[in-house]
């Protein structure tokens, strides 16, 4: 923390150049991930292949790691199968969107108010609650779904939107990675901003918050990814309140017979994430860029 | 705060009068922390504590709980086989992934740092893709039992093999395929975090380092950017022991349930035959149980460990 105080030179652009740091040995760290994430890859890619691949060409011999004749067939008898029933298709997108938004907002804001007072202010009881967060990480029982469902009916939640959303809003992952992160912003920034006379809500969202842009945007894609991926197959039961992961997934679930359906379902679930994914990263690169360091 | 020394010294009342100060003095950290703490409370807290003494009792989820006390623990430590097989499962394949995803992430995390923040992005979303996706179905496919199977067509096709291997049925692969696949998929939050732990080091610190004499990318990591990564780092720890400790849906839906010879059977797999197969949630949560236990152990080793580290 000491080094930061000195402060040496503030550059307005990102530059990679920096002491010992040969252009050979990029190169390689370069190829070295390249290979690497070719491999990584390759499944995803042959999951878009075999969404594209006709039903003929799904079973040929020898598989093949390209597509000859692309068909879209696979995504229309996906969103076929999905409006046969008497809801229709736009219904399940209007809940998924509803329930991942309302779940994405609400665990940012309340995990990042939590994890700013958990980790820079010390109250009677903070100690208690950052040891309960973690052992809750790893508190890893199937009987707890039971237990909240027993609460969610007590509640009269079941079969209502709430039951989708409600249970996910607190998630202590994000609360943790947010305040592992907080931590290491220096007391003196907070202390200064007391001693202007800014009351601790103010410095968290005006003057915490601005400078947890990595951390942020990792929370935003972990809570995005969760919701989005809701399935709550026994919360809710009406098929006006269903959401796009469950129906997908009925539609893709025959075996390898609709292998391509399944592959055009998992690759058209995929696709959210990784838009907000890629918003996300930009907004990181660009404070990067603006700012340069940190405070 | 008062130190323990101070807090000695005075009585009981007087502690308590303070306390309560202190209280009254954060009441807007209390007011902050209560959105989560409320839906926390309602909906992990409770269900949490209503689910801890159903390791002592023999319930059904038809009739009410009745209580056996350690009787299920005896069972499964004395009786039951296949629990045994289970940690044997869990403890190798917590070995492979643990160690070498928390490796891996960090490795990653740091080299994809090294280059061009465009590109930077570009490689962080192809490794991170994996644990967003669910391609089970690719996987069944490469590795196919018939000679329809990539793996299988590769290595027919070079000679290596004379006929298809059985990747997903024979015993002695299944839980070799499991480890692949688990961790293809383990560049997930722990990753991500330390990503974001990179983004955050402040350049100066770089600058500084340099004016400093760091001579390599080496030292540049060990001196400056490990030290000021601590909390990312623990966060990883903790969430490469859950994924590699209560993995059990990559074993279910590639190699089926149960697994050949319950080669691929890990803890959570056994605890979910009990929970929702046969509905025997006292069992299924005595086995949980245990696995917390030795999970909460494990964390608290390396938290002590990278702190040491740390300082």
């Amino acid at each position: 923390m000491a080094k930061k105080e000195k402060g040496y030179g503030t550059h307005l652009k990102v530059s990679t150049k920096r002491a010992g740091h040969k252009i050979g040995g990029t190169i390689g760290i370069f190829i070295f991930l390249l290979v690497l994430a070719l491999f990584m890859a390759l499944p995803i890619y042959l999951a878009v292949v075999m969404s594209l691949k006709p039903v003929q060409e799904l079973f040929v011999f020898p598989p093949k790691l390209y597509v000859i004749d692309p068909t879209l067939s696979n995504y229309s008898a996906m969103f076929r199968l999905c409006s046969d029933l008497w809801v229709p298709f736009s219904r399940y997108v209007v809940n998924s969107v509803g329930v991942t938004v309302t779940v994405t907002v609400c665990q940012v804001i309340f995990a990042s108010m939590a994890a700013f007072c958990l980790a820079k202010v010390r109250f009677p009881g903070a100690k208690a609650i950052n040891a309960i967060i973690v052992v809750s990480l790893l508190y890893q029982s199937n009987v707890i779904y039971i237990m909240q469902y027993m609460v969610m009916a007590k509640l009269h939640m079941i079969d209502t939107p709430w039951a989708l959303i409600l249970p996910s809003i607190a998630a202590p992952m994000n609360l943790f990675l947010m305040r592992q992160s907080m931590s290491q912003v220096p007391d003196a920034m907070i202390e200064a901003a007391k001693v202007d006379g800014a009351g601790m809500f103010r410095i968290c969202w005006q003057i915490v918050m601005p400078n947890q842009k990595p951390a942020l945007m990792t929370v935003i894609i972990f809570s995005f990814q969760a919701a989005w991926n809701i399935q709550g197959g026994t919360l809710v039961f009406s098929e006006s309140l269903k959401t796009l992961p469950t129906v997908v997934q009925q539609a893709a679930a025959a075996g390898l017979a609709r292998a391509g359906v399944a592959m055009a379902a998992a690759v058209f679930m995929l696709v959210p994430p990784i838009v907000i994914f890629m918003l996300a990263q930009r907004q990181v690169i660009e404070t990067m860029a603006h700012s340069g360091i940190k405070d | 705060m008062l130190d323990s020394a101070e807090i000695g010294k005075r009585t009981r009342k007087e502690n308590r009068r303070l306390t309560w100060l202190a209280v009254k003095q954060n009441k807007s950290s209390y007011l902050m922390i209560l959105p989560f703490m409320l839906f926390f409370l309602v909906f992990t807290i409770v269900p949490v504590v209503m689910s801890l003494p159903m390791g002592f009792t023999d319930f059904n989820m038809v009739q009410m709980p009745k209580f056996v006390g350690l009787s299920n623990y005896t069972t499964l430590f004395l009786s039951d086989k296949i629990f045994i097989q289970s940690i044997r499962v869990t403890l190798v394949f917590a070995l492979f992934t643990g160690p070498i995803s928390y490796i891996l992430c960090f490795l990653l995390a740091w080299l994809i740092n090294e280059l061009h923040p465009r590109l930077r992005t570009i490689f962080t979303l192809i490794f991170y893709a994996p644990s967003m996706a669910n391609v089970y179905t690719v996987w069944k496919l490469i590795f196919s039992g018939d000679s329809y199977g990539y793996i299988n067509s590769f290595l027919l096709d070079l000679g290596i093999i004379s006929s298809p291997i059985q990747w997903l049925t024979d015993g002695n692969y299944v839980l070799g395929v499991t480890i692949v696949v688990q961790m293809w998929i383990s560049l997930g939050a722990g990753f991500l975090a330390l990503r974001a732990g990179f983004q955050n080091i402040d350049r100066s610190q770089y600058e500084a380092g340099a004016i400093e004499g760091i001579k390599s990318r080496w030292q540049e990591l060990i001196y400056i950017t490990i030290p000021s990564m601590g909390p990312q780092l623990m966060f990883a720890a903790v969430m490469q022991i859950v994924s590699s400790f209560t993995a059990g849906t990559v074993s279910q839906n590639l190699v089926g349930f149960p697994s050949t010879d319950y080669q691929a059977h890990t803890i959570m797999n056994h605890a979910y035959d009990y929970g929702w197969i046969r509905y025997e949630m006292g069992y299924a949560s005595a086995i949980c149980m245990i696995l917390f236990v030795v999970m909460y152990i494990l964390n608290k080793l390396i938290g002590k460990i990278l702190s040491k580290y740390m300082d």
